[in-house]
């Protein structure tokens, strides 16, 4: 019945061409698209909520994890994240600067933005890539012990953390990594730790001014540190050397937080990654004329929009991870 | 909506003559509260961390609320929600509030459950 009437398709409900939310087909679909990707996001740091409030009296404190920045030797808990939230605030800025310029159909100046935009991404994810790399390569070092509890190292006298190095002994014996070289046939084995648990036991016993701290957390909201005489007995529980972190377990403390850690940074970056990629592809269809042609700078504000969630996903992250 | 963009913040106690100009001052305004989220977690006050609210640390809620914070206005001026008709700003925004919001509940409730298990029940997992 509608589409016989030729003079009021405008005006009419059924016949299409209708815009009751103002935005466009492209447009409505990136939000779509970002609604269901944020409830994908929230589903992992709920999850992530869910592990930490279960084992909430053994969670690792990320002031003592991430405390690393390039460059600069010591004990700086932070810095370099808040660095990275800033980088990432920055090229959500110059990508509105974009999405402004084009708006006024100013093709030289969203070259400019997008270009910016396209650095502070590069810029984020590399950070992470280190970020990452740091944490899997671990700091001090640790035991773990039967239960897959982790035992960490400090010393008395001046509080600090104790690295397996410090204080370990070097027994002579006969521990050799196997190699693909070595073998008739290649099968994996795991990679030899620097100590070996005695090493690190024996190191204890001939250092009195080594303590064993636990995961557990105190009322003071610190790690609970042993006496001498606790450190001695608890590390007759120890099994494993554990330096660094893998999906499997970790120095820092509760197993679950590597994962998780590797899991949301990880599928962040690869969102961060690829936004990079889509404003590249942007970026040239700019520099190509391909807007200037159409008319508009709609697929400046698209992706823009995408590039914003990524942002805004981040901000989340740092909450979750190394602030709370 | 191009050109109509709306350029006050803050329920418009301050006003922006121009978009690019409301850009930066939004920059200026989240970089203000991330310094202080962080310069928060690294000094962490005792009395924000000794003295708790509906089981969490005042510090934590302070975080989480400046999250949201930003979170809005980022979603608001960045991504130009604030510009948009406001059916499709309810759509947007009221969806995932309303679903995660179920979700955390559930699931953190769940994990205190387990939590306590753990601790006071008959079951050994530190051995």
């Amino acid at each position: 019945m509608d589409s016989t009437v030729a003079t009021s398709t405008e005006e009419n409900v059924w016949g299409g061409g209708n815009r009751p939310l103002g935005a466009s087909y492209g447009k409505l679909m990136m939000w779509f698209f970002i609604v269901s990707d944020a409830l994908t996001f929230s589903g992992f740091l709920a999850s992530y909520g869910f592990s930490r409030f279960k084992f909430i009296e053994t969670w690792p404190i990320a002031d003592e994890v991430f405390t690393h920045v390039p460059f600069f030797h010591g004990n700086y808990p932070m810095y370099y994240v808040a660095f990275m939230t800033f980088i990432l605030i920055m090229s959500s800025v110059t990508m509105v600067l974009a999405v402004d310029a084009g708006h006024r159909m100013m093709k030289n100046k969203t070259i400019i933005y997008m270009f910016l935009t396209i650095i502070g991404g590069a810029i984020f994810v590399g950070s992470q890539a280190w970020e990452w790399a740091t944490f899997i390569k671990g700091d001090y070092g640790a035991l773990e012990t039967k239960g897959g509890r982790i035992l960490q190292f400090v010393k008395a006298d001046t509080g600090e953390r104790a690295a397996l190095a410090d204080f370990s002994k070097t027994l002579p014996s006969e521990r050799v990594d196997h190699e693909m070289k070595n073998g008739v046939w290649f099968y994996k084995g795991e990679a030899l730790p620097s100590y070996t648990v005695n090493e690190v036991t024996e190191g204890l016993k001939s250092n009195p001014n080594i303590l064993i701290r636990t995961e557990t957390i105190n009322s003071e909201g610190e790690k609970t540190l042993l006496t001498r005489e606790e450190s001695l007995n608890k590390i007759k529980d120890a099994k494993l050397v554990v330096e660094g972190a893998n999906l499997i377990r970790n120095e820092y403390g509760s197993r679950l937080f590597a994962d998780f850690f590797f899991f949301i940074t990880g599928f962040h970056g690869f969102h961060v990654f690829s936004g990079v990629v889509i404003n590249i592809i942007i970026f040239f269809n700019i520099i190509l004329g391909t807007y200037e042609r159409r008319g508009h700078y709609e697929m400046v504000e698209k992706v823009g929009l995408y590039w914003h969630f990524v942002d805004l996903v981040w901000v989340f992250v740092f909450t979750f991870f190394y602030l709370v | 909506m191009a050109h109509a963009h709306k350029l006050e913040i803050f329920r418009g106690l301050i006003k922006f003559k121009s978009n690019t100009q409301k850009i930066w001052g939004v920059l200026v305004f989240l970089t203000i509260v991330t310094a202080v989220e962080v310069g928060l977690g690294i000094s962490k006050p005792d009395i924000l961390t000794a003295n708790t609210f509906l089981g969490m640390k005042i510090l934590n809620w302070i975080f989480i609320i400046l999250t949201l914070v930003k979170a809005y206005y980022i979603a608001w001026d960045f991504m130009h929600l604030r510009d948009e008709k406001s059916s499709l700003r309810r759509a947007i925004v009221w969806t995932p509030i309303f679903l995660v919001a179920y979700l955390i509940f559930i699931l953190l409730f769940e994990a205190d459950y387990i939590y306590n298990v753990f601790k006071d029940g008959y079951v050994t997992w530190n051995f």
